[in-house]
């Protein structure tokens, strides 16, 4: 689960770590409020989308008066902004953080992740800060330094030493460096982060080091530990498809072709797309329906993938393991009577209770396609969404 | 011999009176695992389906001599259950739950060092030795015994290789699911090296995901030390980048870990490369045939 920037520097307020003052807004008059509580002689507008590449895409704005804060606001507030990771369509603004400015030094990359080589949480830091880090690492790998903790240790004064002396801070430079590592780190432990990103860290002219943006996710499976970090969803920055098949506990995942694909396991769905893909066909979804399917979610499955109104076929591909062949076939039923299913349907069933799944489809008098094994089952359902097409 | 698990595994589940537990404690027995009992906090010396019960681990271990253990204990408590396997000295522990925090596994992971205990898993369909010991949630009837080994991130997936192999009379030595979470127990390459040294293995199927470098490091090891063959498919290769695919671990965040760049190192790497699932069988057919 990803947050809003301003939601994440509330958070590393509480773990001690130095962000510049701001205030969330959601309409004109509150951002020139916000920017008159701050005081100062200058602010900074920026948008607040989970996408990254906000600068790029005119979400980030210098403000030196409060009329251009007003200005600013009114431009971006219900703009859509297009980065590199918004995709084609991009996304709305709905809140903006007025924040005050700083006197910039220089500026640096800060990354935390889980390094999945040794399953340790390594800390990412380069001098390059500011610009895109999968930039750096592609140009110039070795100005990114890693420094691992060990988990059963925790963070030791001497990981904060080892970064800031790499990163060049001197003196109480280097203590303040150290108090914003050891910050961080426990920030994202003790909040089950799956990534910390600051970018860019700054160095003030006046010597303070500072979290001048802030990119935090969090780990999935561990929200349920943690109510305050669920608090901060904003469901305007997800697919309510996405999330309507999550509540379901389906995992369904949007993309561009026409084939609809209902699937059980992970590996297996992404193997089905890919087949449909040799096959010249595109998929248009990924949808695992997981391993405790009971009818009815299969029922939900076919109604948001019939949602999309792009979808010219369905693929079923179905290896019984947990899941059982009859109750997806009972699944099929339902869903063709209560919703109607007018695209071609292709079944593809196997492992357990096959037999008694297949009598159920044969038994429902249903138009359905059956298909032998996988790659006959792909070219069925390339070909019944190509002649749906013509 | 084959790997891990065969006749004298002797098996306990810890959770084993949920309902999961229960069903697929009694799916291995009947396939023919060695079950003897189960671990649920507070409800030792109960007799559950006629197996005995344990508040601990290494209570059922002393009384039954377990040596492999299953956990289906949700996921807030999952981590903990493999904790205490470590802590009882369990040799192999198999974990199927999904969803388990990732910081928690990190734990486990560190704990792992230096015990005297195995991991498969988590988040898994679990182990099998076809004809001998069936250890999870995979149907055991699409198997079959014989040679080929499989190992996999995916759970279903993997049941497709093997019906696969199974339709063409080709049996398997052993079947593990890895699982596909970003932190787990036993990797490619530990289980690779098994199958290397186990004499009734002739041939491995690799089952890997976009996202992580285990199959890269996987294919560069086989290059160094398999004298088998290793035929391989990576599922995702139509997944757009950033996005999750349901597995945790399945997401590409740049860099070589996309499935064309997987499917390079291990063609450079001398593996047979499936480029579709359905593929898998036979390309495992004929790399025997060529064997011959």
């Amino acid at each position: 689960m990803n947050v809003h920037e301003y939601q994440a520097k509330n958070l590393m307020r509480k773990f001690g770590i130095r962000v510049l003052n701001g205030e969330m807004a959601t309409t004109v008059d509150d951002a020139v409020a916000g920017a008159k509580k701050l005081g100062g002689k200058i602010w900074v507008v920026k948008a607040q989308i989970h996408a990254g590449g906000r600068g790029k895409a005119g979400g980030v704005k210098l403000a030196k008066s409060l009329d251009e804060v007003k200005d600013h606001a009114t431009e971006i507030l219900g703009k859509t902004l297009v980065t590199h990771q918004t995709g084609p369509a991009g996304k709305e603004v709905q809140r903006l953080l007025i924040e005050e400015g700083c006197e910039i030094d220089h500026e640096y990359y800060v990354g935390l992740v889980l390094d999945r080589n040794n399953s340790k949480v390594t800390f990412m830091v380069s001098t390059e800060g500011g610009v895109e880090i999968e930039t750096v690492a592609a140009e110039t790998p070795e100005k990114i330094i890693k420094v691992a903790v060990d988990s059963a240790t925790g963070f030791s004064p001497f990981i904060g030493r080892k970064l800031g002396f790499a990163l060049g801070f001197k003196g109480d430079q280097l203590k303040a460096a150290t108090k914003f590592f050891k910050g961080l780190y426990e920030l994202y432990m003790q909040c089950d982060c799956t990534v910390a990103e600051i970018n860019p860290l700054v160095l003030t002219k006046q010597g303070e080091v500072i979290a001048l943006d802030a990119k935090l996710n969090f780990d999935d499976n561990a929200l349920f530990r943690h109510t305050e970090i669920e608090e901060l969803r904003d469901p305007s920055e997800e697919s309510a498809k996405e999330l309507e098949a999550t509540e379901h506990g389906l995992s369904y995942i949007s993309l561009d072709g026409n084939i609809g694909c209902l699937v059980n396991g992970a590996g297996l769905a992404m193997g089905t797309m890919d087949i449909i893909k040799l096959h010249g066909g595109e998929p248009a979804n990924f949808l695992d329906v997981g391993g405790g399917a009971t009818k009815e979610t299969v029922e939900e499955a076919f109604s948001i993938i019939l949602s999309d109104h792009k979808v010219k076929a369905i693929l079923v591909n179905i290896f019984g393991g947990i899941m059982k062949c009859d109750i997806i076939a009972e699944g099929v039923v339902a869903a063709a009577k209560s919703i109607g299913i007018k695209v071609p349907l292709i079944v593809r069933l196997e492992g357990t209770n096959v037999a008694l799944g297949k009598k159920i489809l044969e038994d429902s008098g249903l138009e359905i396609t059956t298909a032998e094994d996988l790659a006959d089952a792909a070219a069925k359902a390339v070909a019944a969404a190509a002649a749906s097409k013509a | 011999m084959t790997i891990l698990v065969n006749r004298d595994t002797k098996l306990i589940t810890i959770g084993f009176t949920g309902k999961q537990g229960t069903y697929h404690s009694l799916q291995s027995r009947d396939y023919g695992t060695n079950f003897v009992g189960g671990v649920t906090p507070g409800k030792g010396g109960m007799v559950h389906e006629g197996f005995p019960v344990f508040d601990t681990v290494s209570d059922a271990m002393a009384k039954t001599e377990a040596n492999t253990a299953m956990i289906f204990v949700p996921p807030p408590f999952a981590a903990d259950s493999i904790l205490e396997c470590i802590d009882a000295e369990m040799p192999l522990i198999i974990c199927i739950t999904e969803g388990i925090p990732i910081l928690d596994m990190v734990k486990v992971k560190k704990a792992m060092l230096g015990s005297k205990s195995q991991l498969i898993g988590p988040n898994c369909p679990g182990i099998i030795t076809p004809g001998e010991c069936k250890i999870g949630i995979m149907p055991g009837h699409i198997h079959m015994p014989g040679r080929v080994g499989v190992i996999s991130r995916s759970g279903t997936l993997t049941y497709e290789a093997v019906f696969q192999l199974t339709q063409r009379e080709i049996g398997q030595s052993t079947c593990i699911g890895i699982g596909g979470d970003p932190v787990g127990g036993m990797s490619f390459i530990d289980l690779l090296r098994l199958f290397e040294e186990d004499p009734e293995t002739d041939a491995v199927i690799l089952i890997g995901e976009i996202g992580g470098s285990a199959e890269t490091e996987a294919a560069k090891w086989i290059q160094r030390n398999m004298t088998k063959p290793v035929v391989s498919f990576i599922a995702g290769a139509s997944a757009p980048p950033g996005k999750r695919m349901g597995h945790a671990g399945a997401i590409i965040s740049g860099g070589d870990d996309t499935a064309e760049a997987k499917f390079r190192t291990l063609e450079d790497c001398g593996v047979t490369v499936a480029r579709s699932p359905a593929e898998l069988g036979q390309k495992m057919e004929e790399v025997l045939n060529a064997k011959k």
